[in-house]
C-alpha cells in the first residue's frame, strides 16, 4: 500500500478542494438542523450532505486512490448510488410520522389529508 | 427466455455491482456475478415488483442531466437560507401537486429525485387521488413549484415509462 504523502502536487490540490468543500457542504446541512425553526425544514438540512457532500467527497476519494494505485477506481459509485436509494426512506418515514402526529394534535397548520373515495370493500386496496 | 431471465436488466446491474465491489473484470468474477444476478432475479419473482418497460431508453440521460443541475442548484439555495441571517425567517410550506403518473418504478424514482434534492421533500402520496403532498423549503409560488415539477420531471418520466 501506498501512503497519502506520495501524492503528486498535481492530484492532492485538487483531492483538498473536493474534500473541503464537501465537508463544509455537509457542516453547513448539520448547522441547518440548529438552525431551522421547525421540524419539517429540518427535514430539508441533511440533505445537503446526502446530496453535494458524499458526491464530492467520495470523488475525492477515486481521485486520490486513482493516483496511488495508478488504476481506475469506480467502486465509491456504489456509495452514491445506495445513499440516493436509501435516504428516501428515512425521509418519508419521519416525514410521515410527524405529519401524523401533527394531524391529530393540530399544530404547525398541517394539510389535513383530502378523504379518499370509498372502496366497495371499505378497504385500502394497497 | 422469460422464464430463466425473468428480470435481466436487475441480473445485469446485479452483476455489475458485484464487479465493482470487487473491482476486478477477471472472467471468474463475471462468471460468479452473472450467477448471482440471475439467481437473484428469480428470488424477485417471488415479490412480484410491477414490471415496467422503459420505451425511450435514450431520454434517461438528458432526465439526469436535469437532475445533476436542479441538485447543484438546489444545494446552493439552501446554504443561502441556512446561513442567511435569523431576522429574515424562512418562508417554507406544503405544495400538494396533482400526478398524472402511475407507474409505480416511475413514481420511485420520482421520490429519489425530489428526497436527493435538498430544498423538496416528497411527505405523504396517496394512490387513491393521485396527490402528492411536498414540502418545499424556500417557497415562492406554490403553484410555480408545482408546474415546474410537473413539466421537469414528471413529463419526461411518463414520456420513459407510459
Amino acid at each position: 500500500m501506498s501512503h497519502l504523502t506520495d501524492l503528486p502536487l498535481w492530484a492532492a490540490i485538487p483531492v483538498c478542494i473536493l474534500l473541503l468543500v464537501g465537508s463544509i457542504i455537509t457542516l453547513i446541512g448539520s448547522i441547518g438542523l440548529l438552525r431551522l425553526n421547525n421540524f419539517y425544514s429540518r427535514l430539508h438540512a441533511p440533505t445537503l450532505g446526502a446530496s453535494a457532500g458524499v458526491v464530492l467527497i467520495s470523488l475525492a476519494s477515486m481521485l486520490c486512490f486513482a493516483v496511488l494505485q495508478n488504476r481506475w477506481i469506480f467502486h465509491e459509485v456504489l456509495i452514491v448510488v445506495f445513499i440516493i436509494l436509501t435516504t428516501p426512506v428515512t425521509l418519508m418515514l419521519l416525514g410521515q410520522s410527524a405529519l401524523y402526529r401533527d394531524r391529530i394534535e393540530g399544530t404547525h397548520d398541517v394539510p389535513l389529508k383530502e378523504k379518499p373515495v370509498p372502496t366497495p370493500t371499505g378497504t385500502d386496496p394497497d | 427466455m422469460r422464464y430463466w431471465f425473468p428480470y435481466p436488466l436487475l441480473s445485469f446491474a446485479l452483476m455489475l455491482f458485484w464487479l465493482l465491489i470487487n473491482q476486478s473484470l477477471s472472467p471468474a468474477q463475471i462468471l460468479l456475478g452473472a450467477a448471482l444476478g440471475i439467481s437473484h432475479a428469480w428470488l424477485m419473482v417471488n415479490l412480484r415488483p410491477t414490471k415496467t418497460h422503459m420505451k425511450k431508453a435514450w431520454l434517461v440521460g438528458r432526465l439526469m442531466a436535469t437532475v445533476v443541475i436542479d441538485v447543484a442548484k438546489s444545494n446552493i439555495m439552501v446554504m443561502g437560507v441556512i446561513l442567511r441571517r435569523r431576522n429574515r425567517p424562512v418562508n417554507s410550506g406544503f405544495v400538494p401537486i396533482h400526478l398524472t403518473l402511475r407507474d409505480e418504478n416511475a413514481l420511485a424514482i420520482l421520490a429519489c429525485i425530489l428526497t436527493a434534492t435538498p430544498g423538496s421533500a416528497w411527505l405523504e402520496f396517496d394512490s387513491q387521488t393521485q396527490v402528492l403532498l411536498l414540502h418545499v423549503l424556500d417557497i415562492e409560488n406554490g403553484t410555480a413549484w408545482a408546474e415546474l415539477i410537473r413539466t421537469r420531471y414528471e413529463a419526461p418520466l411518463k414520456e420513459l415509462f407510459e
